[in-house]
């Protein structure tokens, strides 16, 4: 019985073996996960899809793992040229063709990436010659940690910049980090409003920092670190949801000061806060 | 022995103490006049401006030609947007600053869009002619309570540290000319604010009211708003905790706020609905997203269907992004071809499970209503002849979109490109006129990972 069962295990192991060389080359062309990548897509696929289609001379940005507007045209020239339907969308067929057309070295592109380094992928030219290191001075932290997140671009709302964001999220958080979320998006879309308003300033930083406007900014809690969730309330009142129904001014009634916020007219109310016309 | 080391000792920690509090003490005087400079500065420019304004709008009621009349009406507009960043930078406790500065941004408004039209072809009619006379009164009044405002704190010495302090402890009764002051020019211009003779379309932030006004059906009850917010949530718990409320009176439109509290899984959907018709605004149902297994083209799908399931036809997606786990979609209607982009409905979905944590409806039910998209007066080809020779075109379409002033115009849609940059060009269909040209944002580099 014993005899039998290490045949087995050979027999097992064998057959492993074969069928993982035998999948090789197939895992090359299929190397993209199942996905139909679209813009505004982010990740590991948008990296192999740029990098792709930067090594056969189609796209000339940089390998950043979002798909923005470079690679639309990128592959929409590449589809054309392929006679695939042309719309953008990296679907079987389209990833299929772009693999059999063109290399991709996954550990090279991600080790560029981790480290931080500036680099193309074109064919044709040796891919010593396309990175540039980081300066001397960063280049060892780089190394040391890990990237926060595998991509190194974001998708933002739009005309609002990464640290707008932040210093949104750090006005609501310093005013409403108890809230529900609810509320935090209400704060949010309150600076937002104040930003459209005549009777505002007409920027971001302009409503936060109004002398008086904000307790969080007159008492220093703005400069807490804000979480991501306030983050991402801010992008959702940026994105067009407006759950404080279009109002300028909030307070709470527990803490306010100042009499005169009373003689607004209220809309509604969301946790703590008042939200008022 | 003893004695004499304790009392030293004592010595020099008085004396260092004594020495400690001085350094804080000037410290904060010198934090404190800082920040009164600041107010200072503010305040003075503020007055300046105001009569740098009435000054020059003054002068455009003597001009005739276009060519010194649009330069100067441009050069009204930037001393307002000035004026405007100065009142900003004033303590807003103090006193609430509205109406002046709603003021200045109706000036900003009228002159903006009176300097770039063409004036040799539109001249000045004699209605704008009228509001560019009270414009100049008016300016000039403001200038008249500012320089007394002025005077007094200069003679007097006054500061705003004071009356900001005195008002943060609660003693009003410190000097108030500051304060009295301010509150004459702030009745003064709210006297003018509703009997000025200006054209409706010049107040922007009014037009943006439109409040739903376009939405068909009778008022729902509380109960009917439940019962659509449950038909929302999917909840199959029994555990269930529901609340609703009606607006406050400050609201423009009337609506209710439901919230469903799920206790078994702990999560929240809120959502508010217009009375009128009991059409869903925004709901909310966030949670952690800590995963990604399906998609953006999966989430794509799901939206689609969602949408279609809460009788939203026609629409079309219109721009789609991933931020880690969740994605966003923004649909527009599309009607025989032609993109209504006001009308926008915007699907956010969690990416770990297919689910929609978010919808907002706002923008779509402001402007959503039945339409006449009209035939274009010019072809494609016409108005693609109007486009700068230097971008690439790419791709091409039909759009409705609402322009500058404020009106829905049809337009043709063009993507174009120039070197790495992509821009969006919209050409009236009746006119030719370049209505809107945007360069679209290509994703930014996280900056975190360029330290």
């Amino acid at each position: 019985m014993k005899g039998i069962s290490s045949k087995w295990k050979w027999l097992l192991l064998f057959s492993c073996i074969t069928i993982c060389f035998g999948i090789y080359p197939e895992t090359r062309t299929n190397a993209f996960s199942s996905q139909i990548i679209q813009k505004g897509a982010v990740g590991d696929d948008v990296i192999e899809l740029q990098a792709r289609l930067q090594n056969i001379g189609y796209y000339k940005g940089k390998i950043d793992g979002a798909y923005g507007w470079g690679t639309y045209w990128a592959l929409r020239n590449f589809q054309q040229d392929f006679g695939l339907p042309i719309d953008g969308l990296a679907g079987t067929t389209t990833k299929q063709k772009l693999a059999n057309a063109s290399n991709f070295n996954k550990a090279w592109i991600h080790e560029q990436i981790n480290k931080g380094n500036e680099f193309t992928y074109f064919g044709g030219v040796p891919i010593e010659k396309q990175v540039k290191a980081k300066g001397n001075g960063t280049g060892g932290t780089a190394t040391g940690k890990a990237p926060s997140k595998p991509t190194t671009s974001a998708n933002l709302p739009g005309g609002y910049s990464q640290n707008d964001i932040q210093l949104m999220a750090n006005a609501v958080y310093g005013e409403a980090r108890g809230e529900p979320y609810t509320g935090q998006v209400a704060v949010a879309a309150v600076i937002l409003n104040r930003v459209e308003s005549a009777a505002f300033p007409n920027t971001i930083s302009g409503v936060i920092f109004e002398p008086g406007a904000f307790t969080a900014v007159a008492d220093g809690q703005i400069w807490l670190t804000p979480n991501e969730r306030a983050k991402e309330a801010v992008v959702d009142a940026i994105n067009g949801w407006d759950p404080s129904g279009n109002a300028e001014y909030y307070f709470n009634p527990d803490t306010a000061t100042s009499k005169w916020i009373w003689s607004r007219e209220q809309i509604k109310r969301i946790g703590k806060h008042i939200f008022c016309k | 022995m003893i004695r004499n080391i304790v009392i030293a000792l004592l010595v020099v920690v008085v004396a260092g103490t004594a020495f400690w509090g001085y350094q804080e003490h000037k410290e904060k005087n010198a934090v404190l006049i800082n920040a009164e400079n600041t107010y200072q500065r503010a305040f003075h420019d503020l007055s300046y401006q105001v009569d740098l304004l009435h000054d020059k709008v003054g002068s455009t009621l003597a001009m005739n030609s276009r060519y010194s009349l649009s330069p100067a009406l441009t050069d009204v507009w930037r001393i307002t947007s000035e004026a405007q960043s100065d009142v900003g930078q004033l303590p807003l406790t103090l006193l609430p600053f509205n109406k002046t500065e709603e003021f200045l941004s109706k000036i900003a408004d009228f002159s903006y869009k009176t300097a770039v039209r063409d004036l040799e072809k539109e001249p000045l009619d004699d209605k704008e002619y009228a509001t560019l006379q009270s414009l100049y009164t008016q300016a000039g009044d403001i200038q008249g309570e500012l320089r007394k405002v002025q005077y007094l704190v200069l003679k007097n010495n006054l500061r705003w540290m004071d009356v900001e302090m005195a008002l943060a402890s609660g003693k009003e009764n410190s000097d108030n000319t500051i304060i009295d002051g301010l509150k004459t020019v702030e009745k003064k211009v709210s006297g003018y604010g509703e009997t000025n003779e200006m054209n409706p379309t010049f107040t922007s932030a009014q037009q943006r009211d439109e409040n739903f006004k376009n939405l068909q059906g009778e008022t729902i009850t509380k109960e009917e708003a439940i019962a659509t917010a449950k038909n929302y949530a999917h909840s199959k718990s029994k555990n269930l905790k529901v609340n609703v409320e009606e607006n406050g009176k400050g609201s423009d439109y009337g609506f209710y706020s439901v919230s469903i509290l799920d206790k078994d899984s702990d999560t929240e959907l809120n959502m508010d609905l217009t009375k009128k018709g009991g059409y869903p605004i925004w709901y909310i149902n966030n949670r952690d997203v800590n995963k990604t297994n399906i998609d953006l083209n999966q989430a794509h799908t799901k939206a689609e269907a969602f949408l279609k399931e809460h009788d939203f036809s026609s629409l079309e997606l219109f721009e789609s992004a991933q931020y880690d786990n969740i994605a966003l979609l923004n649909f527009v209607t599309s009607e025989n071809g032609v993109k209504i982009y006001p009308d926008s409905v915007k699907v956010k979905i969690a990416l770990d499970d297919g689910s929609v944590i978010g919808f907002s409806a706002d923008e779509y039910l402001k402007s959503h209503k039945t339409r006449e998209v009209g035939n274009p007066n010019i072809s494609e080809k016409e108005a693609k002849d109007k486009i700068n020779s230097n971008v690439k075109i790419m791709e091409e379409g039909k759009a409705l979109i609402t322009n500058d002033i404020g009106e829905e115009v049809l337009c043709y849609e063009f993507l174009g490109t120039i070197k790495d940059d992509t821009y969006r060009i919209f050409i009236n269909a009746d006119t030719g006129q370049e209505e809107k040209v945007e360069k679209l944002k290509n994703s930014e580099p996280v900056y975190e990972n360029l330290i």
